[in-house]
């Protein structure tokens, strides 16, 4: 059996494992109801007069914050609580093999949810004519920025047996990702940091390279920086499950 | 006969503490080997190294002639594992977790599902199957535990404590299929039940703080307790062999650090 069967064997049980709680029904209930609420009360998406989803993708980092902590809290916690990690371990499968398929199968399921919203797109198009290049790069922005809170949310979630640890852990450091990249940050430090410095600290946030893809070009730098953040946390949650596993 | 397990040498520290100290199991087919040994004196560490679980500070593992770190996936298809406290996902059926697992040792389709079939039949958990992991008493969690380490009939199995928790009737089914499988396999299995290595045991091997203190067979064992003994012989040598010789009290596992 080759890494792309063993994965996908990881895959199917992990995405299962979201539908036997209430966690997936809940969580979709909670973020579709968010994503509409936001967009049309405080973004105002009918009074804007323009056929864009603007306010919507601009609330995504902010219910990211909450929800997606939801979903990576459980992938390593539960199973170094119940002692499964020991029977993952000892099953002919690599850590990087345990660390892909958990990792996916929490995307796919963001993913999922993410398409959901797609009435809003259908309601735009159907108002008036928006630009769905640009509505495409919004969707795939977000879904970047979603696989990067979950592989930061995955690696802290090996790091305990407990997911409200896990989740608040997750949620602060998605949000330190998140504020560095704030105006009035970079305004405050900008007054006695080096220019190139407030620029470096402005490049590592999420936010600098989610409202740079808003603005809707899909550049390569800011695509590589979502797939780089999330391949360099994934691979530190392997070292983390190694050193970890026998607590 | 052939050596299916090769354990060189095994050492593993936790930190200063040693909970290893030099191991050496060779267990050919057809032997059932019983893993005794006070709480804390190394049982699981062992048996965690010999399925690749805790990579060992010192020594080799070879499992069926293939090196544990040189190709830790085929070396782990050599064996099936029950670890300490039969862990299982407890949000899925019985026969969805074999189902994972079958699909984690390769099997798809027909071939899964016939897999699934026979280890639910030969632990007899056949109404169960449906039922979800968590639901499930003490014993039959074990069972399900069981269930998932032979499914591969692989030719090597490590049983942490296979009938803990089992009831007496259940604990002689599981007994009885144990001994079967030893028939032609290498079976390494820890338990505080003394009688149950009278049992099923072709080999006992007690560990005392990381060393073995004795390896030999169950008459052996027996042997070494004073004529004069003529009830739970066994308990006697047990206590003889891994008890400090002064007190004459069980050490405990605070006082050996």
């Amino acid at each position: 059996m080759n890494s792309t069967a063993r994965i996908a064997t990881i895959f199917r049980r992990e995405f299962a494992a979201y539908f036997t709680s209430p966690l997936a029904g809940i969580f979709l209930v909670i973020y579709l109801f968010m994503s509409a609420v936001l967009t049309f009360q405080m973004g105002g998406l009918y009074e804007r007069g323009q056929a864009d989803l603007r306010p919507f993708f601009q609330v995504q980092p902010w219910l990211d914050l909450f929800l997606v902590p939801a979903l990576s809290m459980r992938l390593w916690a539960e199973d170094r609580r119940t002692g499964t990690i020991e029977l993952l371990l000892t099953l002919p499968f690599s850590v990087r093999d345990l660390v892909l398929g958990k990792f996916l199968a929490a995307w796919a399921f963001a993913c999922v949810a993410l398409a959901l919203t797609a009435p809003l797109w259908i309601t735009v198009a159907w108002l008036g004519s928006p630009d769905h290049g640009s509505i495409l790069v919004g969707y795939i922005a977000s879904a970047l920025m979603a696989g990067t809170f979950l592989a930061i949310g995955a690696f802290l979630s090996a790091f305990t047996k407990n997911q409200v640890i896990a989740f608040v852990l997750s949620g602060v450091a998605c949000f330190l990702l998140m504020v560095i990249g704030f105006p009035m940050l970079l305004d405050f430090v900008s007054g006695w940091l080096p220019r190139t410095a407030v620029e470096a600290i402005a490049a590592m946030s999420v936010l600098t390279h989610f409202e740079s893809m808003m603005r809707g070009v899909l550049d390569g730098r800011d695509v590589l920086y979502f797939v780089s953040v999330s391949a360099a946390f994934l691979f530190l949650n392997g070292i983390v499950v190694e050193w970890k596993k026998a607590e | 006969m052939k050596e299916l397990i090769a354990a060189r040498g095994l050492r593993k520290s936790f930190g200063s503490f040693e909970a290893v100290r030099g191991i050496d199991l060779i267990v050919p087919a057809g032997q059932v080997l019983g893993f005794l040994g006070p709480n804390g004196a190394g049982k699981s560490t062992t048996m965690r190294m010999l399925t690749g679980f805790l990579e060992p500070t010192a020594g080799t593992v070879t499992l069926d002639g293939i090196a544990l770190a040189d190709d830790p996936i085929a070396a782990k298809r050599t064996f099936g594992y029950l670890p300490e406290g039969a862990p299982a996902y407890g949000d899925m059926r019985v026969e969805e977790f074999l189902h994972f697992v079958a699909r984690a040792r390769g099997y798809v389709g027909a071939e899964a599902r016939a897999r699934v079939d026979r280890s639910i039949e030969r632990l007899h958990l056949e109404p169960y199957r449906r039922q979800l992991v968590d639901t499930l008493s003490k014993g039959y969690k074990r069972r399900t535990g069981l269930a998932q380490a032979i499914l591969h009939d692989p030719p090597i199995l490590v049983l942490d404590e296979p009938t803990d928790g089992l009831d007496p009737n259940q604990k002689h089914e599981v007994r009885e299929l144990i001994r079967r499988l030893g028939d032609d396999r290498a079976v390494v299995l820890s338990t505080h039940i003394l009688e149950e290595v009278e049992a099923v045991c072709t080999r006992a091997v007690i560990i005392n703080e990381g060393r073995v203190v004795f390896d030999g067979t169950p008459k052996a064992l027996d042997a070494k307790a004073a004529a004069n003994v003529t009830s739970n012989r066994l308990d006697h040598v047990f206590r003889m062999l891994t008890t400090s010789d002064t007190g004459g009290a069980p050490r405990t596992k605070a006082a050996s650090r």
